[in-house]
């Protein structure tokens, strides 16, 4: 609502003075190059991995050459390469599974920091906060020589338990910031009336919590997703996760870019995709829920 | 809640202690937060505890019977071996360079996507997509798709325009760092512009309006109103774009790996261990890394707090 009021308020300000139109016409158009510019590399992937190699290789550019579908053959082995099944499911498994997880503790956590909160929570918040921030890169050969010796290397229920730690703070930020814009107020009444705990969780807590929950799940299995160091170090044959994948698939022999740029792309659309749904709320996430 | 405590009032007088009943309540209360709490502690803060104890210790990987106590001993040959210093260096100019431009091209772009024109929806779209690419798929992109010096795009636009005699560097041999940077920039760009049109979006509109009454021009209005209002979420964002950038692999693993001086800190400690096998170096290189973010981490908690108290006291 504010939104809309500010925008309403500066453009009717600003037609009021003469050349103002004019002068906010030239700033759309900016705006609109500066899209055009930022995006260009992305829709330029695009356009090469529906190329043939050799038209994706050229010098200048061939913008208009034939479109084909050889690239996203070669990245999904049809033409004798290694399959990348194996890794994308690793991946879908480590994101989801470990975002499950993440849910089931931070959900109870954020309520006992915001509906019914215990004694100094907002240290407890901040906690959480504090270890988000420390590198877990200073952490890896601890891990992994842990995983090592427990037969946790190359196993991808190794991943899904780090994915689960490093990405608990932001869902358990998130969650307060959610869990708190529940009224009080509703939760009481309901138990006046009578509702016992579990009826207010489902019936009065829940839907208003239920977006917050879907943003939060979108953004954890976002960095899940994303990651490479942990999965580069603790996976191998086994357990590689796509982007692992996708660092080993450049061969130094031939030409590779239409076959690079389509598999990108394909382990990139699950991110798009959970990245465009969850897009108002990203700040929010990205944040640690600093920013509404 | 109120109704429920004198049922337990009633109860109470059953048992022998009072305090019990209370106690007991507590623990019910705070039982929610303790397995997410006891998870985090377990996985993220005992490596830590043991980084700590590794980086005293004088252990290769593949000498593993002649390990022993080594006091600050890797501390020193940390910060005196030139590579490792340079690593550090090399973490502080890219984790600069990459937040503060990123941070002036989000306010820019912040500032353009604040106002009403044809097409808004889908301008903030394009605008978000860069950084909806998994980071190593965007690494590739540059590296390979524009950088490459025969036939990536930006060669293949300078050929088109200044035709058969237009210049062809080799971006990533003659500017390594630059061109990690500049895939980067191109992330974390939208990142910054998203918390900073948050910002702008909650400015009052009032003020302004009451500025612009009294007769006060768009750079007075951005000079008085909006940048002292924008000031924590500038702070913010380079907070935490500096935590997120200080902590990048993916980038210069990809792009250079790590070599022709863009190797940072995650990069190095990553190198020292997984191909060196000098596990208490790496600890003692980690170790810094922790200490440079704690520092960090204090500016960094200070915003989101005050931010945070605003939030709560509304």
């Amino acid at each position: 609502m504010a939104t809309v009021a500010t925008t309403t308020a500066t453009v009717q300000a600003r037609r009021a003075r003469p050349g103002g139109r004019l002068r906010a016409g030239a700033l759309g158009i900016v705006a609109w190059l500066a899209g055009l510019v930022f995006v260009l590399p992305l829709l330029w992937m695009v356009l090469t991995s529906f190329h043939s190699e050799a038209d994706a290789a050229t010098n200048p550019p061939s913008v208009t050459a034939p479109l084909t579908l050889d690239g996203y053959r070669e990245f999904f082995g049809l033409t004798g390469g290694a399959s990348p099944w194996p890794a994308l499911i690793n991946s879908m498994t480590a994101s989801v599974v470990s975002t499950l997880l993440t849910l089931l503790l931070a959900v109870p956590a954020a309520y006992a920091l915001s509906i019914r909160p215990v004694k100094k929570w907002t240290d407890v918040l901040f906690f959480f906060l504090s270890t988000k921030m420390l590198p877990l890169v200073a952490g890896l050969l601890p891990i992994y020589l842990f995983a090592k010796n427990t037969g946790l290397l190359d196993n991808i229920w190794a991943l899904v338990i780090l994915y689960t730690a490093m990405n608990l703070p932001i869902a358990v930020w998130m969650m307060q910031s959610f869990l708190s814009e529940v009224p009080v107020a509703i939760i009481e009444a309901a138990q006046i009336d009578g509702a016992k705990l579990p009826t207010v969780l489902t019936r009065v807590v829940a839907p208003i919590a239920l977006p917050g929950i879907a943003a939060t799940a979108l953004i954890c299995f976002i960095f899940s997703w994303n990651e490479l160091l942990f999965a580069r170090v603790l996976t191998g044959v086994v357990a590689e996760t796509a982007p692992v994948f996708l660092t080993g698939f450049i061969t130094s022999q031939g030409l590779f870019l239409a076959k690079v740029c389509a598999a990108s792309l394909v382990i990139s659309l699950p991110v798009l995709a959970a990245g465009f749904a969850a897009q108002d709320k990203l700040v929010q996430g990205l944040s640690l829920g600093a920013v509404k | 809640m109120t109704l429920t405590s004198p049922a337990r009032a009633a109860a109470a007088p059953v048992r022998p202690a009072a305090p019990r009943p209370n106690r007991m309540r507590a623990w019910a209360t705070r039982a929610p937060l303790l397995p997410a709490l006891i998870f985090m502690i377990v996985v993220t803060q005992l490596p830590f505890v043991a980084t700590l104890v590794i980086s005293f210790l004088d252990w290769n990987a593949l000498y593993p019977d002649d390990r022993r106590f080594a006091g600050f001993a890797n501390y020193g040959e940390v910060l005196s071996d030139p590579a490792l210093r340079k690593s550090i260096w090399t973490t502080i100019l890219l984790t600069v360079t990459v937040v503060l431009v990123s941070l002036l091209l989000g306010l820019l772009l912040a500032l353009l996507l604040n106002r009403r024109f044809r097409g808004r929806a889908a301008v903030r779209t394009m605008l978000i997509a860069p950084f909806l690419l998994v980071p190593v798929a965007a690494a590739l992109l540059w590296k390979h798709v524009l950088f490459n010096p025969e036939y990536g795009l930006f060669n293949g636009i300078l050929h088109a325009i200044g035709g058969d005699g237009a210049a062809q560097p080799d971006w990533i041999s003659e500017m390594p760092l630059v061109a990690v940077e500049a895939s980067l920039i191109w992330q974390w760009t939208p990142f910054m512009m998203l918390i900073l049109l948050a910002g702008l979006q909650s400015r009052d509109p009032q003020l302004i309006e009451a500025a612009r009454m009294d007769g006060a021009s768009d750079w007075q209005v951005f000079v008085h109103i909006t940048l002292p209002h924008l000031r924590r979420y500038l702070e913010l964002g380079v907070l935490l774009g500096s935590i997120y950038i200080v902590q990048n692999f993916d980038a210069v693993f990809t792009i250079t790996s790590g070599g022709l001086g863009t190797a940072n800190l995650p990069y190095t400690i990553y190198q020292t261990f997984y191909q060196a096998h000098e596990n208490g170096l790496a600890s003692a290189a980690g170790v810094i890394v922790v200490i440079g973010s704690l520092i960090l981490a204090t500016f960094a908690l200070r915003v989101v707090s005050s931010l945070f108290r605003e939030e709560v006291s509304r």
